[in-house]
């Protein structure tokens, strides 16, 4: 097959149905559902060749459009006549929305956006960080480090090991911001002797995920140092939690 | 005397002090330009009016608006390289749009890019706030999780409750730092959904040419979904963190 499309990158089912209603100029009031619908099947074929991930939103549009096709063809009920709901109807009135919104965003990516178009002048020294010894913002990379350390600790692997209880990431967060909401908490003192190797790499995914979100901060006051895990805004912590809850669900 | 004679030497007078105030008063508001230069010149932050007037002890609240207006007019011109712009509540030194290519240069950090996820999806917040997740991706047609957590992250948008129906899902809502990266005054200063309507499509042509461009500049990256690209001001010249 000779690859002629110029691939556009569509942000969603919605966007991707206005391109092919603006390509060719249909009135958004009066869509030829059965065209546009082919159309539309074409595309995710397309995609599909082109070993694109087709997500799942993609899938449900495409079942709604050949279900509003579908009840085009049907002959109105009797007695209902020209009563009748439109069957594009919420389909049409999805497509405006998505439209307004489409156009406020690109009124947003124009306007000059700051540390893009315009700039500010560079904050001064951090102020909030008075005490001492002065601390080092840690990466996530220096925290795979550690783990390292964590991991040797630990005893090899046993043959026969029976698979416990599986610790799930979304458990440790709360128990790790319970134990910072106490202070700052030392990185070695989350992983104790005789910890499971399960129990240890759930632990520090879930500090990974919270360092990630930066709703915790890895500090350390000199290379090779002990690390310093410490709660970055509280209220932000409760957002965390709820976010991975969302996500692993 | 001649009663005559009185009242031109006090019609002198007059004249004299009418001539000497103008100089007085031109003396005065460029002595508080002056000082709103420094003041401003100090503070990264966009500074709000009434801490301002507050380093300003017997000034006029009225004169410092003014003078404030005097000086963004000064700054507008083609020959100086910053602008006085009010944003997120406050007045802000920035840049000049025009100069954007040497500044990046200098300070050799990537851009900030914002993808066309991240933008749909704070159009939506923006205008829509408080919102709850579902909502938003009612609107957009597509799972929005990963780039609210960029959102998120970025502190361009923040949770400011819980909606309360089954299940109580997060309410988000723009931020401060929504408004002073987009140049914003206030919220009420985004134009709204119907005015932009009109010339959607002429817009929309632009950022999509906009995105080509950006992809094509930054060397055909496969940008992830919904990634806000770039230092930001705090993390300059770190090497990325993920990517």
């Amino acid at each position: 097959m000779n690859p002629r499309f110029q691939l556009e990158i569509f942000e969603g089912p919605l966007d991707l149905l206005l391109h092919l209603i603006k390509k060719d100029e249909i009135d958004v009031h009066d869509i030829p559902i059965a065209v546009v619908t082919d159309q539309y099947l074409a595309y995710l074929d397309l995609f599909e060749k082109l070993n694109l991930d087709t997500a799942g939103e993609y899938l449900v549009m495409a079942a709604t459009l050949m279900q509003i096709k579908s009840r085009m063809l049907l002959p109105p009920a009797e007695g209902e006549g020209d009563d009748e709901e439109d069957p594009r109807a919420a389909l049409v009135q999805q497509l405006e929305e998505y439209q307004r919104f489409r156009a406020a965003a690109a009124e947003l990516g124009n306007r000059d956006i700051l540390a893009r178009d315009v700039f500010r002048r560079a904050p001064q020294a951090a102020e909030d960080e008075k005490e001492l010894p002065p601390l080092r913002e840690l990466e996530l990379a220096d925290l795979v480090d550690a783990l390292r350390e964590v991991l040797k600790r630990l005893p090899e692997d046993q043959a026969h090991e029976i698979v416990g209880e599986r610790i799930a990431i979304a458990d440790r967060i709360p128990f790790l911001l319970e134990r910072l909401r106490g202070g700052d908490v030392e990185f070695a003192s989350l992983f104790p002797e005789g910890a499971s190797r399960q129990e240890v790499i759930s632990t520090f995914l879930a500090l990974l995920e919270l360092v990630k979100m930066r709703a915790v901060r890895a500090l350390q006051t000199e290379r090779f140092g002990s690390i310093l895990l410490r709660l970055a805004v509280p209220c932000d912590a409760e957002v965390s939690l709820d976010l991975m809850d969302d996500s692993t669900s | 005397m001649d009663p005559n004679e009185d009242a031109t030497s006090t019609e002198t007078t007059i004249e004299a002090e009418a001539q000497e105030r103008p100089a007085a008063e031109a003396h005065a508001s460029k002595r508080l330009r002056s000082i709103l230069e420094s003041l401003l010149f100090s503070t990264a932050e966009p500074v709000p009016l009434g801490k301002l007037l507050a380093a300003l002890p017997g000034y006029e609240k009225r004169d410092v608006v003014r003078a404030l207006a005097a000086l963004g007019e000064e700054y507008a011109g083609d020959e100086r390289g910053f602008r006085l712009q009010q944003v997120a509540g406050g007045y802000q030194l920035r840049t000049a749009p025009a100069n954007a290519d040497f500044v990046k240069a200098l300070l050799a950090q990537r851009p900030v890019r914002l993808t066309r996820a991240s933008l749909e999806t704070l159009a939506v917040i923006a205008y829509r706030q408080p919102v709850t997740r579902p909502e938003i991706e009612a609107i957009r047609g597509v799972d929005v999780d990963a780039v609210l957590t960029t959102l998120l992250e970025r502190r361009l948008v923040r949770v400011l409750g819980r909606k309360d129906v089954v299940g109580r899902p997060l309410l988000y809502g723009t931020t401060a730092e929504f408004l002073e990266t987009f140049g914003l005054k206030d919220l009420a200063s985004l134009p709204t959904l119907e005015e932009l309507g009109a010339s959607a499509d002429a817009l929309e042509e632009a950022a999509r040419a906009a995105e080509v461009a950006d992809s094509a500049a930054a060397g055909g990256d496969a940008s992830t979904e919904g990634t806000l690209e770039g230092a930001s001001p705090g993390s300059r010249g770190e090497p990325e963190a993920d990517g």
